[in-house]
């Protein structure tokens, strides 16, 4: 199982425990990431430069759609914002064949030329529908039983649901319930699952950012939750870096960590902690690790 | 299909005032809506039961309610597409407006808001010619169809995750109303509306969750009316807000380097010498360098980063 590997930019940003614990879970699992295909992409735009100018998001996008086809490899992500980002110029591209042809044309002189076959597919989905939970199952060491998470999917990756082939493909719905049963933690349901992280007003109107943060947090640690796994790190960061100053606002202490799912994959693959870089959490994963029997 | 509607119920009249959940068993046909098993609830079984309702057809936009936790209107929502195994389905009153009574909200502050963008035509310069019309091509009118689809039914505030946490953004229906305004060739206080818009409440402080978008029953596509909003308010010149300054930068920063430059982001965005900014930032900042969580200082560009450049050149104007 090979796919051209789209890392994104925050796992090689602010967030190199997300790609740490990408590489040390893949490996594990016999999940080969080719780096190669993808190194001279760009980033999605995130739907920020999209509020510029959507059609120069989509050439991009398809610059890189175009690569991962060149590759013959299906296209991997980590990031719930690039994959709701590639999947809505992809959706675009795909319904206008004008359009395509016309982008195709800003892409050319470069050599490069987008068919309209690639399906960019986050390691969520991937495990869900083409790894499979049976498979991931049998690689599971260390079973978190008892472990309760609380889920966190990310705007991008639940809306919109029709570019996201919610139709075709209504596993993806719920796939981060069941990829923490199946590692054999509790899932903590709660509303604000599927709702904003605020991440994207943070340097607006970081008031209602950091409020939005403190329902999230607040709501899951009430329910029990003893961790929030994302498979977004654009959430990781505002829902674990902004943790203290939502605290301060709601007047309450949270301290609940948020792990990324390569993370919870790797604790329950029998990979260090120290390996997925959970010690450089802004709230503390200690508590938890020790909770779990490991060691930060 | 025997059904069991979970309905949230609130009656201000009562002793002590609280909402509560009432179960309702009724037995319906297969095509039959949510709509129709609240009315025959009302009618057969509890008449105490108060819900807004009127053409049944999505039209009239009167029964936009909460239905398994997602606003939608009752009138075109299948019980079939939305019952569980057991044959349940919760019901609940539109969030983010204040509850009168069971399923009826309070629409004042929807209204207000939308008032506030000014939605009427305003067109200058001299009155067409008696028995003359203001005309618009046939084109101009197609870009904002869909936008004019819009049934005023608050579906889209209801599930608004920036007015769950402040009452004072203008929301999803009005900045969509504002925008088939501004994009009406006949109206031409563009500028103007769009300084309002750009204002604090306005444009700038939707997070771009899409919800909007995902439970909108007639696809105006709010969220996209928004982001076209603040594309028109930078073309316009109004490029001052951290809104604006952050897409710009963000924009510069893939078109030098091909990807995101996340520690000159928040820097740029509020410019060095913003003093009450940067201290904002300063606790965030010494902490994820005390746990090593911050981006690299010297920022990479990806290999090729020409051939980004270039398309940055030559799509820049299009659209």
């Amino acid at each position: 199982m090979r796919f051209a590997f789209y890392p994104g930019c925050v796992s090689r940003g602010a967030c190199p425990e997300l790609y740490a614990a990408t590489v040390e879970v893949c490996a594990r699992l016999g999940i080969e990431l080719d780096y190669k295909p993808l190194e001279g992409a760009s980033c999605t735009g995130s739907g920020v430069l999209q509020e510029k100018n959507q059609r120069l998001g989509d050439t991009l996008n398809a610059r890189t759609f175009a690569m991962a086809e060149r590759s013959g490899f299906p296209l991997l992500t980590i990031c719930s914002t690039c994959q709701g980002v590639m999947a809505q110029a992809n959706a675009r591209l795909k319904a206008d064949p004008e359009y395509l042809d016309a982008i195709n044309e800003d892409l050319a002189e470069e050599g490069l030329r987008y068919t309209g076959r690639a399906d960019p597919k986050h390691l969520l989905w991937v495990l869900v529908e083409d790894y499979g939970l049976g498979r991931l199952k049998s690689m599971v060491k260390r079973p978190l039983t008892g472990f309760r998470v609380a889920p966190f999917y990310g705007c991008y990756i639940v809306r919109p649901s029709a570019a996201l082939g919610f139709d075709d493909s209504p596993g993806r719905k719920d796939s981060l319930e069941r990829v923490i049963e199946t590692v054999g933690a509790e899932v903590v349901d709660f509303p604000g699952k599927t709702l904003c992280c605020g991440f994207p007003i943070l340097t607006i109107n970081q008031t209602n950012s950091v409020k939005m943060v403190a329902n999230h947090t607040g709501d899951a640690k009430d329910l029990g939750a003893a961790a929030m796994v994302t498979p977004c790190p654009l959430c990781h960061l505002n829902l674990d870096g902004y943790q203290p100053q939502a605290a301060a606002a709601a007047r309450k202490p949270i301290d609940l960590p948020i792990l990324h799912l390569p993370q919870m994959l790797g604790l329950a693959l029998g990979i260090e902690p120290e390996a997925m870089r959970l010690n450089r959490h802004i709230v503390s994963t200690k508590t938890m690790l020790s909770e779990l029997a490991l060691t930060p | 299909m025997e059904v069991t509607l979970n309905v949230r119920r609130f009656d201000p009249d009562s002793e002590t005032p609280a909402p509560y959940t009432q179960e309702y068993q009724i037995e319906l046909g297969d095509s039959a809506t949510v709509l129709d098993g609240l009315i025959k609830v009302r009618e057969e079984v509890d008449g105490t039961l108060a819900l807004r309702c009127s053409c049944r057809s999505a039209i009239c936009g009167s029964c936009a309610m909460r239905i398994n936790g997602r606003a939608g209107l009752a009138c075109n929502t299948m019980v079939s597409d939305v019952a569980d195994a057991d044959g349940n389905v919760a019901v609940e009153p539109a969030g983010n407006m204040s509850v009168v009574k069971d399923l009826v909200v309070d629409l004042d502050t929807f209204w207000d808001k939308v008032r506030d963008v000014k939605p009427w035509l305003q067109p200058q310069g001299p009155d067409p010619e008696p028995d003359k019309e203001y005309i618009a091509s046939n084109e101009s009118m197609l870009e904002i169809a869909d936008v004019m689809a819009c049934i005023m039914c608050g579906a889209c505030v209801s599930d608004c995750t920036v007015l769950e946490v402040d009452s004072n953004f203008l929301g999803p229906a009005a900045l969509a109303k504002a925008y088939r305004f501004v994009a009406d060739p006949r109206d031409e206080v563009d500028a103007a509306r769009l300084g309002e818009l750009n204002e604090y409440g306005g444009i700038w402080d939707c997070t771009r969750c899409m919800q909007c978008v995902e439970v909108c029953p007639k696809d105006v596509d709010p969220m996209g009316r928004i982001m076209a909003l603040r594309d028109r308010a930078m073309e316009a010149g109004y490029t001052g807000t951290y809104g604006a300054r952050h897409a710009t930068v963000f924009a510069e920063s893939i078109r030098h380097s091909g990807r995101l430059d996340e520690l000159r982001l928040p820097l740029k965005t509020f410019g060095l010498f913003n003093i009450k900014e940067m201290l904002k930032l300063l606790p965030v900042g010494v902490r994820a360098q005390l746990r090593g969580k911050r981006p690299p200082i010297f920022h990479r560009s990806i290999p090729g980063v020409q051939n980004v450049r270039r398309i940055f050149d030559r799509v820049g104007d299009k659209r």
